[in-house]
């Protein structure tokens, strides 16, 4: 890829995280940290936008991230106060600052009239004049996108102040028009603060000798005896005679950075006719430029040589009245020049800013350190998963080895078998580890709720307030990749069918904001989300109604109040009559459940007439290995996840009871358990096993819901490596995903819900054939 | 702490300059590498004032070091200032980058120590120019 389309892709990369620290940023405004550690981050997000912006030329998005700044700026120089409707606005131009990044990457537009008002808006908080001539006239002020040279007098804002002198003008008008060559005569005497910020005359004097012919002379006349130097003191002066074709300004460039540290006078010399002022005692015959570039080295090391340089620094030769002592010494050499100074062209004002206020001022800055940035490095996300592939081979081969030497009938105790477990633990933290690199806080999902939160409410006219929780929860890349759409949905499901209109709240006895709950946790071994509101909660007749009006039950279907609110995850549900714009789009319930299924997930809802709904979806952390149970069924091997099952038992035949044809429940604990035999399920066999022939395991699916698993024979536990079904063959009812054992064979990982859940619409379903036939 | 290193040695001989840069955006990082590195420059990067301060301790001498002003931990004059308190560091050329034309802030970075500047966006050829003209 061409290098600088690399950096491009770098710089959208950097505007995302850019925008989102702006996010985050602005919320926590909102929140009332309107410190200037938050506000400088918030600055700093929109000016870096800017800065690469200009870098790649894309000047819709420059000028918006202009206007912003500029607000910004207002905020952190103190001149606008962050109240609420500030932050507001700058949250909505903070997502239009996103579209425009987005359409310079990927080549759209962002709708014009949009970007204006926000625009306008953002500098009416500015107490500007509305884009209109002075937005205008700062917007083409502002530095070129394409690079134009600066000189010193007409960008510097002191220049502006007094532009050339009236004796510089005049010298203009005199020069000739053309490229003729033509001798000037420059006179420079550099003052301390020119070698303190580390300019060099040797390399003025160098870039001088790239224009032209130079001659140089050098006035010592006020460099003191050695007893008296000073070594940080500036004494030396310069004459140079430069013939040239270029212009005044193109020689006056040379000194843009050192200019107000200097005393420069530049004059035509035909025009200075009179002899040089400076002739006198200190005006060396003419020399050699590279011997002055060393004399001038060589100062400067000299200088670099221990002394009392902070002092110096403190006090520049025009300010040494801050420090008297440590000001510049008194001259004294007897043979004192004129001085040479004597216009100024262009003179900036004394600086100003004397160091120590200075380093007050940035002293806060500096204590932020406490703040520290981790270092990170940026891996190619093919390496990461190359690895994970072959620590996952690494396990099985591991198993592999395991088991051979343990069919080889060495004993526990001997070194072999010792020296295994210690690889078997070595190889469980190489796994975690690397599977820690790929793992990821969900804030990157989490940081694109608000603005689908407030775009939501603007379209319902609900007023919602989205809380976050949890967000630096880790889960898995692969995992997070594909959380954001069914987030996204439930959200938008939230608010626009959970939560009121803010007068139906009020009637309700409830505040007229409604809140959404978005939070991340851990629980045993899974990352659990849940995404609440506290809304009207599911209209159970309706749903019923509607499930009833598209066939999807029967009329006098008996179902719990649970049944009916998962019905809403039934294809061709949508308790929309219409297809609105916010949670239609074509996707139902039933989408967002099939996504989180595809990730082993499962999701549950929980409703509260009046008071809300909660879905919850739990995920596992990775999608690569799994702990699993090995059991037997039918010479079969398979798999069931560790963290489902409560408990293994081997059934007495008291407990257990026959409860249909082919249904039986089991007594645990005072409790009746459905009974389901995994073989006969899976057509592994047609005559049920005999339970108290085989051992059953107490799994807990999704939403609590339990059952018990019949099999012939547990093997033992076992890591092991996710191999994808739905790739390699195809989707398979009751089965999660595949693995490959230590011996070398492929065994099958049973989808406990989809198990459990299939018993329980089964149930569902002979419970209405029953309640229909009685 | 992880030093980010990053030496472009893509035509650098071993006598070729030294340039610190010290910015915190990854895009302007890159750009400058990439500027820097087709001149023949070495190219030593930090990411803010206080790792350009941490790096410029065990790094070799830079002829110039390059800064950006609006930087988490520290800003440009803070980096600028820690430089020129330093003996081994305080007569090494500095440019600070800046976005616009800003007086104030140009001023700032010069009284705080700075030997010239570079405006943003830079070409290429405008950015060696301004390395050139402050490194001996």
């Amino acid at each position: 890829m061409d290098p600088l389309e690399a950096i491009k892709v770098t710089f959208f990369q950097e505007c995302e995280e850019q925008l989102s620290e702006l996010e985050s940023g602005l919320l926590a405004m909102e929140q009332g940290e309107t410190d200037s550690e938050t506000v400088n981050a918030v600055f700093r997000a929109v000016h870096s936008i800017k800065g690469g912006a200009g870098a790649f030329s894309l000047e819709p998005l420059v000028r918006f991230a202009h206007v912003f700044e500029t607000t910004l700026d207002d905020v952190r120089g103190g001149k606008l106060a962050p109240d609420n409707n500030v932050v507001k606005v700058m949250l909505r131009a903070a997502d239009v600052l996103a579209d425009h990044v987005r359409a310079a990457r990927d080549g759209g537009v962002v709708e014009e009239a949009r970007s204006q008002a926000l625009a306008a808006a953002l500098e009416a908080l500015n107490g500007e004049a509305p884009l209109g001539g002075l937005v205008s006239d700062e917007l083409d002020d502002m530095p070129g996108l394409e690079f134009t040279p600066q000189t010193v007098s007409d960008d510097d804002g002191f220049g502006d102040d007094f532009g050339f002198t009236p004796l510089a003008a005049g010298v203009i008008a005199l020069e000739p028009e053309g490229p003729a060559l033509r001798t000037w005569t420059l006179r420079l005497r550099p003052q301390n603060a020119l070698y303190a910020k580390a300019n060099e005359t040797g390399l003025l004097l160098r870039e001088l000798k790239r224009l032209g012919d130079i001659q140089v002379s050098i006035d010592r006349s006020e460099l003191p005896g050695l007893a008296d130097l000073e070594p940080e003191q500036a004494y030396l002066a310069w004459t140079i005679a430069l013939t040239t074709d270029r212009s005044r300004d193109e020689i006056q460039d040379i000194f843009e950075f050192v200019d107000g540290d200097c005393d420069l006078v530049i004059s035509a010399e035909d025009f200075m006719a009179a002899p040089l002022e400076t002739s006198d005692a200190g005006l060396d015959a003419p020399f050699d430029v590279m011997a002055l570039i060393q004399q001038a080295q060589a100062d400067v090391q000299a200088t670099a040589a221990p002394a009392a340089i902070t002092e110096v620094l403190a006090a520049p030769a025009p300010v040494s009245a801050s420090a008297p002592v440590s000001g510049p010494a008194p001259v004294s050499g007897p043979a004192t020049g004129t001085p040479v100074a004597a216009v100024s062209v262009p003179s900036a004002p004394p600086a100003p800013t004397p160091m120590a206020a200075t380093a007050a001022g940035v002293a806060p800055d500096a204590a932020h350190g406490a703040a520290a940035q981790q270092a990170t490095i940026r891996v190619d996300l093919d390496r990461v998963d190359r690895l994970i592939d072959l620590v996952g081979e690494l396990v099985i081969n591991q198993a592999m080895l395991a088991q051979r030497v343990t069919e080889s009938g060495v004993p526990r105790s001997s070194n072999i078998a010792m020296g295994l477990d210690d690889l078997e633990h070595l190889t469980r933290e190489i796994q975690d580890s690397v599977m820690a690199i790929r793992a990821q806080p969900v804030k990157s999902v989490f940081q694109r709720m608000p603005r689908l939160v407030r775009e939501v409410a603007a379209m319902t006219g609900k007023q919602v307030r989205l809380v976050t929780e949890g967000e630096g929860t880790e889960v898995d890349k692969t995992v997070i990749e594909r959380l954001t759409d069914p987030i996204t949905h439930m959200i938008r499901n939230a608010i626009d069918h959970g939560l009121e209109r803010p007068e139906v709240r009020v009637a309700a006895g409830k505040g007229p904001e409604g809140t959404v709950r978005l939070s991340a946790a851990h629980r045993s071994g899974r990352i659990v989300i849940e995404v609440s509101d506290d809304g009207k909660g599911i209209d159970r007749p309706r749903v019923r109604q509607i499930a009833i009006d598209k066939g999807l039950i029967e009329v006098d279907s008996n179902l719990s109040d649970e049944d009916v609110d998962n019905l809403i995850f039934m294809p061709g549900f949508s308790t929309a009559s219409s297809v609105s714009d916010i949670s239609g789009r074509g996707v139902g319930m039933d989408v967002v459940k099939r996504s989180i299924q595809g990730l082993g997930g499962r999701i549950a809802i929980t409703s509260r007439p009046g008071q809300g709904s909660t879905f919850t979806l739990s995920l596992p952390l990775t999608l690569a290995v799994l702990d699993g149970m090995v059991v037997s069924v039918c010479d079969h091997t398979l798999v069931a996840p560790l963290t489902a099952i409560i408990e293994s038992l081997q059934p007495k035949a008291q407990d257990v009871r026959a409860i249909g044809p082919d249904a039986y429940v089991i007594a645990i604990r005072d409790s009746y358990t459905p009974l389901i035999d995994v073989g006969a399920m899976l057509g592994y066999r047609t005559t049920p096993l005999d339970p108290t022939k085989g051992v059953a395991l107490l799994v807990e699916g999704e939403g609590g819901a339990r059952a018990a698993l019949m099999v012939d024979a547990i093997q033992g536990q076992r890591q092991v490596v996710i191999k994808s079904l739905e790739a390699n063959y195809r989707q398979v009812e009751g089965i999660a995903a595949a693995t490959i054992l230590g011996d070398g064979r492929v065994a099958l990982i049973l989808d406990v819900d989809n198990v459990v859940a299939a018993r329980r619409r089964e149930k569902a379903r002979s419970d209405a054939k029953l309640a229909a036939a009685g | 702490m992880l030093r980010i290193f990053s030496h472009s040695f893509s035509r650098a001989s071993p006598l070729s300059k030294i340039v610190l840069t010290v910015d915190d955006s990854r895009t302007m990082r890159d750009m400058l590498m990439l500027a820097l590195g087709d001149a023949g420059f070495t190219v030593v990067q930090a990411v803010d004032g206080v790792h350009g301060l941490e790096v410029l301790e065990s790094m070799a001498m830079p002829d110039v070091i390059i800064t950006d002003i609006n930087m988490p931990r520290m800003d440009g004059f803070g980096f600028i200032e820690g430089v020129r308190k330093s003996e081994r560091h305080r007569a090494t050329p500095i440019l600070v980058l800046t976005t616009e034309s800003d007086s104030v802030k140009k001023e700032r970075a010069r009284s705080a120590g700075a030997t010239g500047w570079i405006v943003k966006p830079f070409n290429p050829d405008k950015l060696i120019e301004a390395v050139r003209r402050v490194a001996a």
